[in-house]
């Protein structure tokens, strides 16, 4: 089997690290258990093992493909998606009332790590649906919620995000696309989209594009900017789908990775092929979500979902391309061990692949960890009964949301970069299927933001602005785990001590250092900005391990073998990871400067 | 017509099992245990008989310890309408779960009884079979399809070297091979629905059955490890080899 989800970690590191407990004893999520959460689970395991994970493979080799228009995904992905449609894994997280499940973002996260695992380009489709819904249900009238809400969490039909356009990648002020007002309240889009994430494709009926435009007359930058529904088919009151919409495909790209996904160049209100979905001429026919100009706050809505499951992504990847090279260390067998053998030994035994397996491992665990830890912690957000635990949990989650799409994401090229090199040569060899997976991963650390615009959200808005309150809390709470540490007399335990508390050290120091130079010395900061990101991603996760570390050393006895195993790679992460926290704080502190004396000319 | 289906709660298929360290049996504690593969085949044709119309009811019965329930609730997000687990924490022999059955049909009155041929922890084969000769009723064992019509069910059964179709009156006993069908992906409302089915809880005394153990397991131990090859250099020392040390020839 090319993928088999961790089950046994996961459901750790929701009991005894994210609080599963905690949150399904907040109101309205008591249905949802531990009991129910391991079936859940393990059903979820069942169909992306058997069902996603083999057409991974396959949607490399044959990628969706465009002709007039028309998106044919790869065979296998229009059935694979029925199935998952049906067996309404899309309704996981969302509301009841509109026939989702209302499970907490904690029990949907995992669920949603074993599908990008089983399967990247696959599991898009659902991803960026998932950001729709949440965008309507949150923004959207009445009305619109009526008409697609439920279709889209059915899986029937899906939803897609289109911001970017060729002059607005990273800046969205600069989005051109127009939505004229209509007499009958709608309004008539135009414009070119590009990178939509499944902008065309055949495993639907209907597809529901929302769409960042200006109306005329809006202001400047990006106060101007509204949020349109335009879909694919126009809908009929009676949920039937009328006439074709003016917006259309016109290309779709060649790409490095995740090649199954088709990623579209949409053209809204071409006019083209004649059919235009009302008398009134050309124009994709689009309803305001909200209200004008307020569109890129609630896009922003969607893009905070959608920025933590693409670091899920990069914790899925990084755990199947783990798998594969143990695997692989297992059964090829080269060179003698170091302490003798009378043959070649599979080279799990050498110490440097254990050192790259166990690399993988550690970081996996870690960043699984901070990410359930945040899934936890937003269902707190949502679900407590007190204002301030709410608002004190949406703060922490939303400081924790750019570390973990930044830090797992890089994480995962790397670690994929490591399972390719395990496979020594056959690693280079595409049909391996190592590469694959590096590949794949590439377009992680871009997509909804790159490492970049994740690290000045941490700065920008997550430090400077609150004068660092809440990156100082979590601080606090780390030293708190420390002291928790120091109670256990063990060997390991107080290592990881010793090497959490500098972490910590090293992280506090950053934090000053941007507080005290944010203004004067914005520049070189911001130059040191994605090492303050992957700082921050060390220690969070590394205080998680610390964390499991100690459960690890409690329950021992209970289940040594998986014990054993999560002591010993907690206490790699603290011999080998963290002690990368005190270099990434004074490259912070010195290489600002250094960058910003190098004039641009020189380059 | 209710149906009866027996599910078993085993070491999951894709964990490599471990003797355990005094040869009393294999370790089970820890690891990922789930619903015996062919007895999901035996939950499904249920389920199928009645989306067909032909069943009206299905329960399913597990013999075991608590866990069976998560079991039991697998069997219920499949499809089963409400489900009996026969609580015992001794580890139960074929003969006792098939006495278990047999009071359980008698008291349910099923139209037709669905097991898995064997589970895949003992592969022991006997449950079905002595289920039929115990509450006195026509078996079928292996069967690849199944119809069900006018009280009688024509079964096409895999035998070596074909198929064969036999033909009994219900109630009747029917042990899933694994071409009967292939089991569907539960979904995620029914896992939901799942909970809120009934799930009864007997102990074996309430059934009036004694449970002891009629077999002692001696010991338990992995199989041998093959030893490593020898080249020889021609055909005569390989007879004499063969003669000599094998003792085959």
């Amino acid at each position: 089997m090319s993928y088999q989800a961790p089950l046994k970690d996961m459901l750790f590191a929701m009991q005894e690290l994210a609080g599963l407990n905690t949150v399904t004893a907040l109101a309205g999520m008591e249905d949802y258990g531990l009991d129910t959460a391991h079936a859940v689970l393990q059903e979820s395991a069942k169909f992306c093992e058997g069902v996603v994970a083999p057409l991974n493979w396959e949607g490399d080799k044959n990628p969706s493909s465009w002709k007039d228009g028309v998106v044919t995904t790869t065979p296998g992905f229009k059935q694979a998606f029925a199935q998952f449609a049906q067996g309404g894994w899309q309704g996981v997280i969302h509301p009841t009332a509109f026939g989702g499940q209302g499970f907490p973002k904690l029990v949907a996260t995992p669920c949603a790590e074993m599908l990008h695992a089983a399967s990247l380009s696959f599991a898009l489709c659902p991803m960026l649906t998932d950001g729709a819904i949440e965008a309507l249900l949150v923004a959207g009238s009445d009305a619109l919620k009526a008409k697609f809400a439920a279709k889209l969490i059915s899986g029937e039909w899906t939803g897609t995000m289109n911001l970017t356009e060729p002059q607005a990648g990273s800046d969205l002020a600069a989005v051109r696309t127009r939505a004229e007002p209509q007499m009958d309240g709608t309004y008539k889009v135009f414009g070119t989209k590009i990178f939509i994430t499944y902008g065309e494709h055949d495993m639907t009926e209907n597809i529901v594009h929302l769409v960042l435009a200006r109306v005329p007359g809006a202001p400047e930058g990006v106060k101007g900017i509204s949020l349109f529904v335009v879909p694919k088919f126009m809908v009929n009151d009676d949920a039937s789908l009328g006439a074709r919409n003016d917006a259309w495909c016109v290309s779709i790209e060649h790409k490095l990775g995740i090649k199954a996904s088709p990623t579209a160049v949409l053209q809204f209100g071409d006019g083209m092929a004649g059919t235009i979905a009302d008398s009134a001429g050309p124009g994709a026919v689009g309803y305001l979500v909200g209200e004008e100009n307020r569109g890129l706050e609630y896009m922003f809505i969607m893009m905070n979902a959608a920025r933590f499951a693409v670091g899920m992504q990069g914790i899925a990847v990084a755990d199947r391309a783990y798998q594969k090279a143990v695997r692989f260390a297992r059964d090829r067998l080269q060179s003698r061990d170091l302490a003798g053998s009378c043959g070649p030994v599979a080279i799990i035994h050498h110490p440097d692949v254990k050192r790259m397996l166990l690399t993988m491992r550690c970081q996996v665990e870690g960043a699984r960890a901070l990410a359930y830890v945040a899934a936890g912690i937003s269902d707190v957000a949502h679900h407590s009964a007190h204002a301030a635990e709410r608002a004190h949990s949406q703060a922490l989650y939303e400081f924790m949301v750019p570390v973990i799409k930044g830090f797992s994401t890089e994480m995962s090229v790397e670690m994929a970069s490591l399972g390719v090199q395990i496979h020594g040569g056959m690693g280079f060899i595409e049909e391996t299927g190592a590469a694959q997976h590096y590949r794949d991963a590439r377009i992680l650390t871009i997509y909804e933001g790159t490492t970049a615009i994740q690290a000045n959200d941490l700065v920008g808005r997550k430090t400077l602005r609150d004068k660092g309150a809440v990156a100082k809390a979590l601080c606090a709470r780390i030293a708190l785990t420390e002291q928790d540490l120091s109670a256990h007399l063990d060997a390991d335990c107080s290592a990881m001590r010793e090497a959490l508390s500098q972490g910590r050290t090293a992280l506090q120091d950053a934090i000053e250092f941007i507080l005290v130079h944010g203004k004067s010395d914005t520049k070189a900061v911001y130059a040191g900005a994605v090492n303050y990101l992957q700082l921050a991603g060390v220690v969070l996760c590394g205080w998680q391990m610390a964390r499991a570390m100690m459960v690890a050393h409690e329950q021992m006895e209970s289940d040594p073998v998986f014990y054993k195993a999560k002591l010993i790679t907690a206490r790699f992460y603290a011999d080998a990871v963290l002690p990368q926290a005190a270099a990434l704080a004074q490259t912070i502190r010195q290489a600002g400067a250094s960058t910003e004396r190098m004039p641009v000319e020189l380059f | 017509m209710k149906i009866i289906v027996a599910v078993k709660r085993v070491v999951d298929y894709n964990v490599k099992v471990r003797v355990k360290s005094d040869h009393s049996g294999v370790e089970t504690a820890n690891i990922k245990m789930s619903m015996n593969p062919f007895d999901e085949i035996a939950i499904e044709e249920a389920v199928r008989l009645k989306e067909k119309g032909v069943a009206s009811e299905i329960i399913a019965v597990s013999c075991g310890v608590a866990q069976c329930q998560e079991t039991l609730r697998t069997a219920l997000a499949i499809g089963a309408d409400r489900a009996i687990l026969v609580e015992c924490s001794e580890l139960l022999q074929p003969l006792a779960v098939a006495k278990l059955l047999k009071a359980l049909v008698a008291r349910e009155q099923p139209g037709l009884i669905i097991l898995g041929k064997q589970a895949i922890d003992d592969d022991c084969n006997q449950t079905g079979q002595m289920l039929a000769a115990l509450a006195n009723l026509p078996q079928v064992t292996f069967a690849s399809k199944l119809d069900i019509a006018d009280g009688m069910a024509t079964v096409s059964r895999e035998v070596d070297g074909g198929s064969e179709t036999l033909q009994v009156t219900l109630p009747a006993v029917v042990t899933a091979d694994l071409r009967l069908n292939e089991p569907r992906y539960v979904t995620l409302p029914n896992i939901m629905k799942a909970k809120k089915k009934p799930l009864e809880i007997l102990k074996p005394a309430d059934l009036g059955v004694d449970v002891t153990p009629r077999l002692k397991t001696l010991r338990v131990s992995e199989p041998p490890v093959r030893s490593a090859g020898m080249l020889v250099p021609d055909v005569a020392t390989l007879v004499a080899k063969l003669r000599t040390q094998a003792k085959v020839i």
